[in-house]
């Protein structure tokens, strides 16, 4: 299975019957086709839509309702719009259910990084910053290491925050983690993968999950 | 009297902006853009302007139209990725750009307009946006002082308007448009349609015209799309 594929399955299964959810841009957009068709789930999109719908077919295409990507979207039946301070109002006032972002870089106290790289042009951060502090629930979800064959989940981030200590969880081709008190917990790992890989392929450190373990042995 | 707010051209108001006024302009990408004073703007060639903005268009619209005049030299928005000509003026050093939040952008637009000089946020703690801020702790978490944002001038786009100045928006075409209008000291609306005083039913208007000084009615919107996306069938 496709790498990035692979991620969003696990990613979806984060998704329960009647969440008001965020969804990033890009791999987390992706996540929305695959949310169970029975489920009552709203997504907020958050330039103003509460009850983002499937994309447009030709003739119903309307410059006046976009995503936060800036592609053009349906409303679902029971949508809701609103202004941006009312949209950031749900984030930052703790309504959204849980979001699920990419990222560049999660460190193992749960810190990440996901908005600039110095040197490069920096395009701003628009709602991230918000999201990772508001959000009920924070999922991040990202290929596990770089083009390079480096870890992207490190001791510490490399790159300039986007938030402190804000990852609930991890969700990546190889594994899932959560932060906790006890630090970074390794509490999953995808078909095919062992603990030694992950253990290779990550620079963090991390404790293994009980349950995990046992069910290991 | 209300009838007083309606312009037929912007001429007739651009009399009271200044090179180096700040803007307040409405608009998510280009979606509820005021594209009409947008390009009155660029013909009055006003420059120096500080534009607030969440974001600042593409190379041949929107906001785009005045930094390809060399109008801006400062841009407040919280992302900027669109745009080639904003990224060669930003690397030559032409223009100074602030990035904020987008939800702290919102907000430091509402507080403005709302008379509050400040307030208090998590967003970007312990990132390179909080460097030089206050920061205040309540019930063991941190936060950052965030300043309201006041705008000599706004500009909105909305959908219906009547001549009192009261506003209806579209669909998600609403975004900062209505905070916008909250925050100028003088507030200029465009619109699709002007309706005539009383068509509007006031439980549906999203901006009473309080807060709005002229309002203008556009034709022929272009209403570019950004990101034209439809489902694969």
């Amino acid at each position: 299975m496709d790498v990035r594929l692979k991620i969003i399955k696990r990613a979806v299964l984060e998704i329960e019957d009647g969440m008001n959810v965020n969804l990033g841009i890009g791999m987390p957009t992706l996540v929305a086709n695959e949310i169970p068709s029975e489920y009552n789930v709203m997504l907020q999109s958050e330039n103003g839509l509460l009850g983002i719908g499937p994309y447009p077919i030709d003739d119903e295409v309307d410059a006046d309702l976009i995503n936060a990507g800036k592609e053009t979207v349906t409303a679902v039946s029971g949508a809701s719009y609103f202004d941006s301070a009312e949209s950031f109002a749900m984030i930052r006032g703790g309504h959204i259910d849980l979001a699920i972002l990419g990222g560049m870089e999660v460190a193992e106290n749960g810190d990440l990084a996901n908005w600039m790289i110095p040197g490069k042009m920096v395009k701003g951060m628009g709602g991230a910053m918000d999201l990772v502090n508001g959000a009920k629930r924070v999922v991040v979800v990202m290929e596990h290491v770089n083009k390079h064959g480096e870890s992207k989940v490190k001791k510490y981030c490399t790159l300039p925050l986007t938030g402190q200590r804000v990852v609930h969880r991890l969700i990546t081709e190889l594994a899932v983690f959560d932060f906790t008190n006890d630090g970074m917990q390794l509490i999953e790992l995808q078909d095919g993968v062992t603990i030694k890989e992950v253990q290779e392929k990550t620079e963090a450190s991390f404790i293994v999950s009980p349950q995990l373990l046992s069910n290991q042995n | 009297m209300a009838t007083g707010k309606v312009i037929y051209s912007f001429d007739d108001v651009f009399s009271q902006i200044q090179d180096g006024a700040t803007l307040i302009v409405g608009g998510f990408g280009l979606c509820g853009i005021p594209e009409k004073a947008i390009l009155a703007l660029r013909e009055k060639g006003v420059k120096d302007l500080t534009i607030v903005s969440n974001n600042c268009g593409v190379d041949d619209w929107g906001l785009g139209l005045l930094l390809a005049n060399h109008q801006i030299k400062k841009m407040i928005s919280s992302y900027v990725g669109e745009n080639k000509i904003f990224e060669k003026q930003f690397l030559s050093g032409e223009l100074e750009v602030e990035l904020v939040p987008q939800g702290t952008l919102a907000e430091r637009i509402r507080a403005g307009g709302a008379g509050i000089p400040g307030f208090y946020t998590a967003t970007g703690v312990g990132t390179p946006i909080a460097e030089g801020k206050e920061h205040k702790d309540f019930d063991g978490k941190t936060f950052i002082l965030e300043k309201g944002i006041v705008g000599d001038l706004a500009f909105i786009k909305g959908w219906k308007a009547d001549p009192h100045g009261n506003i209806i928006y579209r669909n998600t075409a609403r975004n900062f448009n209505p905070l916008a209008a909250m925050a100028g000291k003088v507030t200029i609306a465009e619109v699709e349609e002007m309706v005539g005083v009383g068509e509007l039913d006031p439980n549906h208007i999203h901006t009473p015209g309080i807060y709005v000084q002229h309002v203008f009615e556009g034709t022929a919107y272009e209403k570019r799309i950004e990101r034209r996306t439809v489902a694969t069938v």
